[in-house]
């Protein structure tokens, strides 16, 4: 067996029950000495383990820690029990980015998964060329500063292409990103072009493990392409496109890149997204432990709809087989 | 083994050769709409960096490069003295982009090189040997998974500036070079699915554990550690939040935080749209040449993976 013969669900991270297959005693070359390979087994994880323990473990504790003080980097931290989150829960700034954070997820998850659903199917049924699998990634390469100063470009209220097309068919131009209407939406949709590649051909590696005896079954039957997708795809694929959607939602809901390079927050906070606001609460105004406390609430926002999603999707369950 | 770069063929292409129907015929133009939307872009880009502002003012709409010229890449590479750069629009600011570019190549080789080889000690530990508190410790690993990144990088700029690595390469590169959960997770599933007989065939020829590790299983696993590493690659070069925060001045300057500066440092009214174009052409190049190299495999190892 490799990597690539076994079915996709079972490779991607949160779907697991690996547990199971981890029991001690099952994996080979341990030779029934009763020490087992204990020494050799710490050196070999003791790098990877001081790294989770000091960059990732620790820094969890303690931002959970920081969220109760009041903290500017320069003098110790101080206790100050529920106030930071206090504020929080009456800081109308607070509120209104996370309204403008769920909106910019809401409009850049729901383009997104549909668009990635429909190239990958595309890629399944019309061609398998690796050309064009290769071509939809590439705005992946891209980092998001380089993707939102190309879009701030095409998008320029003057000069930009995009609105010089507009222009052409007659319409009045479009201020996308300094518009407090058009800024977020424009910002999803720009990140959508840069991960639609990426989600498409995650759904794809889903998509290739339902067997195409299936569709020639189906063929003969007489089914339409659109019945197809809406009878065996669909249903086949929902365990890979739930945990798809799990990933993507909580990458989404940590904006920051784009939204720093092309609006900076403006105008008048309309894309003042959660992530932008803790960052300049932490190094716009050295206030440490709120902006620990808004972190904290996401943790809380993104634990939940993890567990939400979870459920209501049945993810760890597959109709293969 | 090599079954991940030879699925490609061996799979059964699910349409064979069909006369055009009005539905395909649809289809193709989707996917043909698709293609245009995802590449336009980068023919943009290259356009406008080869344009001059003055030209591209007064040609907006022309699809080809207005006035055709290099400016543009001379200013993004720090080639034209100031003045020069100014009088055409440009950053007043000195940039030093071969700086920026290195420091970009130290971080990024620094995170991916450390930290594949270290997650692949810990996966191989985690698949193949036997030790107490092995599945505890791997569900903390797990758990870790789950925890989104943003949570954990006002904490690790504390601590970073508690070691005195701000504004310092090994200040960007430290939080993940030794590790992410699932560099881990990924090549463990890889060592898991090794045939024990392999092993086992090592062991008869007298070969220690260690040895097996980097003779036999390392070099086995090369397809999903390349893909994993040009992923890595690309990831921490296009990082920005990160470095933002931990560099202050040239020293650690990556490229993706210079880009940003230098669309600050642009005027306002009439920005530099040739030299920006530019700048971002050279910044995302190497990614885009990286990719080039390793494309088919990388999209093989994605599409039958699900690599994350």
């Amino acid at each position: 067996m490799t990597i690539a013969s076994s079915s996709p669900p079972s490779r991607l991270p949160l779907s697991g029950t690996e547990g199971a297959r981890t029991k001690p005693g099952t994996e080979p070359g341990s030779g029934g000495s009763s020490g087992g390979d204990g020494r050799l087994a710490a050196v070999f994880i003791a790098p990877a383990l001081v790294g989770f323990v000091v960059f990732l473990l620790w820094p969890t504790l303690r931002g959970i820690y920081l969220s109760f003080t009041r903290f500017n980097l320069l003098t110790p931290a101080e206790w100050v029990g529920l106030a930071n989150y206090d504020r929080m829960i009456h800081d109308p700034i607070f509120w209104e980015s996370l309204k403008v954070t769920v909106e910019y997820v809401v409009i850049n998850i729901g383009v997104q998964t549909v668009s990635a659903l429909a190239i990958a199917v595309l890629l399944q049924r019309l061609t398998q060329s690796a050309v064009l699998r290769g071509i939809v990634l590439t705005p992946y390469l891209m980092s998001n500063v380089v993707a939102g100063l190309v879009w701030l470009w095409i998008l320029d209220n003057q000069l930009g292409i995009g609105n010089e097309i507009i222009a052409g068919l007659g319409f009045d131009r479009i201020p996308f990103l300094a518009d407090e209407t058009w800024a977020i939406p424009t910002i999803a949709l720009i990140n959508v072009w840069r991960h639609v590649g990426y989600t498409a051909l995650l759904l794809f590696a889903g998509l290739m493990a339902i067997p195409n005896d299936m569709y020639e079954a189906a063929k003969v039957d007489g089914a339409s392409e659109w019945r197809m997708f809406w009878r065996i795809t669909m249903p086949l694929l929902r365990p890979v496109l739930a945990v798809v959607l799990i990933m993507t939602v909580i990458g989404s809901f940590q904006v920051f890149d784009t939204v720093a390079v092309t609006t900076a927050g403006g105008p008048a906070n309309a894309t003042n997204v959660l992530q932008f606001y803790i960052y300049q609460s932490a190094f716009g105004r050295f206030q440490f432990g709120y902006a620990s406390a808004m972190s904290v609430a996401l943790l809380v926002v993104l634990s939940a709809i993890t567990v939400l999603q979870y459920r209501l999707t049945r993810a760890g369950q597959t109709d293969l087989g | 083994m090599a079954a991940v770069t030879t699925t490609t063929t061996t799979r059964v292409r699910p349409t064979g050769r069909r006369p055009l129907s009005p539905g395909r015929v649809l289809a193709w133009t989707a996917m043909g709409a698709i293609v245009l939307v995802t590449l336009l872009p980068f023919y943009w880009i290259l356009r406008t960096a080869l344009s001059t502002n003055s030209g591209l003012a007064a040609h907006a709409s022309d699809p080809l490069p207005v006035n055709p010229t290099g400016t543009g890449f001379a200013r993004a590479l720090g080639l034209e003295s100031t003045k020069d750069a100014i009088a055409q629009g440009g950053a007043g600011g000195g940039l030093k982009f071969w700086r920026y570019l290195l420091n970009s190549v130290i971080v990024s080789t620094l995170v991916t090189v450390c930290q594949i080889f270290f997650s692949a000690m810990a996966a191989y530990a985690f698949a193949r040997l036997r030790w107490r508190g092995r599945d505890k410790v791997f569900a903390l690993f797990l758990a870790g998974l789950m925890v989104p990144t943003i949570f954990t990088l006002l904490p690790n700029f504390v601590l970073i500036k508690e070691l005195g690595l701000i504004d310092n390469l090994l200040g960007i590169a430290l939080p993940t070079m030794f590790m992410t959960p699932f560099a881990v997770f990924f090549l463990r599933q890889f060592f898991m699915n090794v045939p024990r007989e392999v092993e086992e065939a090592a062991l008869l020829d007298g070969a220690g554990k260690v040895r097996i590790f980097f003779r036999v299983l390392l070099p086995m696993a090369s397809t999903p550690v390349l893909t994993l590493a040009v992923l890595t690659y690309i990831t921490s070069w296009n990082d920005y939040f990160w470095p933002l925060m931990v560099s202050y001045s040239d020293n650690s300057r990556v490229l993706t935080v210079a880009l940003a500066i230098f669309r600050a440092q642009t005027p306002q009214s009439g920005v530099d749209w040739s030299g920006l174009m530019a700048a971002t052409l050279i910044a995302a190049l190497p990614m885009l040449v990286l990719f080039g190299f390793f494309a088919r495999r990388i999209v093989s190892t994605i599409s039958f993976t699900g690599i994350k």
